[in-house]
């Protein structure tokens, strides 16, 4: 877990906390889980493969179930009953699947340009991006951008002088997220100490203090500075 | 407008938020027997009759709706216990009381799918909704102190499911304007405001070509 120093006290209640839901918490809860901090977040996250894989074979098999269920005469209320759990599950499954789809629709240039974020995409996705975003290219090339100025026919930049890909649309990564977490977590660094802007203006922001986090209360927080925290899973988005 | 990200990428919808309100725990009394079940969510069961057993909200609506069960409606959702919220949430204007995170959700399922297992159904109705309304206006009125947030965290504690997530559009966009504003009242001079957002911030705003 990439949790940094962002751990207080707390932590050691917080592993055992961690172990018994490891025990008791079935995969539609975790499935659950990752579709709503993947609802929440601006970005996109690491695919949960194993899980995903996991839910599926579960899938499957309760689908053969229910259909022998159907034919072996079982109570219909029964059936129905078991019939309703496996639609919730598919809706999470394929509620997960769409959010991650319209993400990767929104920024492809950017997931594309992005190693990082291209490594979090499952290899079904990764395709999806690749020909999404070609088909888009060859259509925009062929119908725009073919019949503009020379300086002005780049996908990524608005003109042959922009310094960046600013044509890319990006995740907003300064959203407020709304989180909670389990732990106490002490000495969160609000302000974006390094982002890469390192002339002076920054030091004009009044410095923040450290932010603490008590357990089990919500907060609106810019996404950003905990981002790490939410990925290594110590943070949850509500 | 500042920035902001899309609502609808990264926001739930009522009905999804119900949907996670289904999950919750609650006790009901069933009238027949049935075998234990097993399902994905978690194995529950066996049902006897008169035997009081735990079930997600959606399987003992489920189950009501077939008139299987009986459900018994959680401690909270008593007239007392209301009352007793509804006294305390208009005593204390700057903190709100703990109710289930879903309480809006299920008290709202219970109402419309077991009114007959719900003493005093009309008065339960009628507080909840006091609760919401007297809770709604203290979220309202605490907006208005978001003005002075310099904080990129903003504390909402016992805020429900439901609350945030009608909030959530207007707070989420405010505390970001806010931010991205810096502080003014700790920045006097306007003309030093830093203008330290790169262009690529917001694609969408960008949209016109720049003056160079």
């Amino acid at each position: 877990m990439a949790s940094g120093d962002g751990e207080g006290e707390g932590s050691v209640s917080g592993d055992i906390d961690d172990l018994e839901s490891l025990i008791s918490t079935t995969d539609v809860e975790r499935l659950k889980r990752a579709w709503r901090q993947e609802k929440a977040a601006p970005e996109i996250f690491q695919f949960e493969a194993a899980l995903i894989q996991r839910i599926k074979e579960q899938i499957q098999l309760m689908e053969e179930t229910v259909e022998d269920f159907a034919e072996s005469g079982i109570d219909p209320l029964t059936v129905s009953l078991y019939q309703m759990d496996l639609d919730r599950t598919q809706f999470l499954l394929r509620s997960y699947l769409r959010i991650r789809l319209q993400k990767i629709e929104k920024y492809m240039f950017h997931i594309l340009n992005t190693d990082e974020l291209f490594n979090r995409l499952s290899r079904e996705e990764k395709s999806f991006a690749e020909r999404c975003s070609n088909d888009l290219k060859m259509h925009l090339d062929e119908n725009i951008l073919s019949k503009l100025p020379d300086n002005y026919q780049s996908l990524l930049k608005q003109s042959i002088i922009s310094e960046e890909t600013d044509m890319v649309p990006k995740p907003q990564l300064d959203t407020f997220v709304v989180c909670k977490t389990k732990y106490y977590l002490g000495h969160i660094q609000l302000e974006d100490i390094n982002n890469g802007n390192t002339d002076d203006r920054v030091n004009q922001r009044p410095l923040e203090e450290p932010f603490e986090m008590e357990p089990n209360v919500l907060y609106f927080v810019r996404y950003k500075p905990i981002k790490k925290l939410v990925e290594g899973g110590k943070i949850d988005l509500y | 407008m500042a920035g902001q990200s899309d609502p609808h990428l990264s926001l739930f919808s009522a009905e999804e938020v119900e949907f996670m309100a289904e999950d919750e725990m609650v006790e009901i009394v069933p009238n027949m027997r049935m075998d234990p079940l097993n399902l994905l969510c978690g194995d529950y069961g066996p049902f006897f009759p008169q035997m009081v057993t735990q079930v997600p909200v959606w399987l003992a609506i489920a189950l009501k709706k077939r008139g299987k069960c009986t459900i018994r409606p959680p401690e909270w959702m008593s007239v007392e216990s209301l009352t007793r919220i509804l006294e305390s949430e208009r005593e204390s204007q700057d903190s709100f009381q703990v109710l289930p995170f879903h309480y809006v959700e299920i008290s709202r399922l219970l109402i419309d799918h077991a009114r007959d297992d719900i003493p005093d159904i009309y008065m339960v109705r009628s507080l909840v909704e006091d609760i919401r309304d007297v809770r709604f206006h203290k979220i309202e009125t605490s907006l208005e102190s978001f003005e002075d947030a310099r904080s990129s965290a903003v504390r909402i504690k016992n805020l429900s499911a439901m609350e945030v997530n009608i909030v959530r559009p207007f707070v989420g966009r405010a505390l970001q304007a806010f931010y991205k504003h810096g502080s003014p009242d700790l920045v006097p001079n306007p003309d030093k405001v830093p203008n330290r957002w790169q262009p690529a911030a917001d694609p969408v705003q960008k949209r016109p070509l720049r003056k160079r």
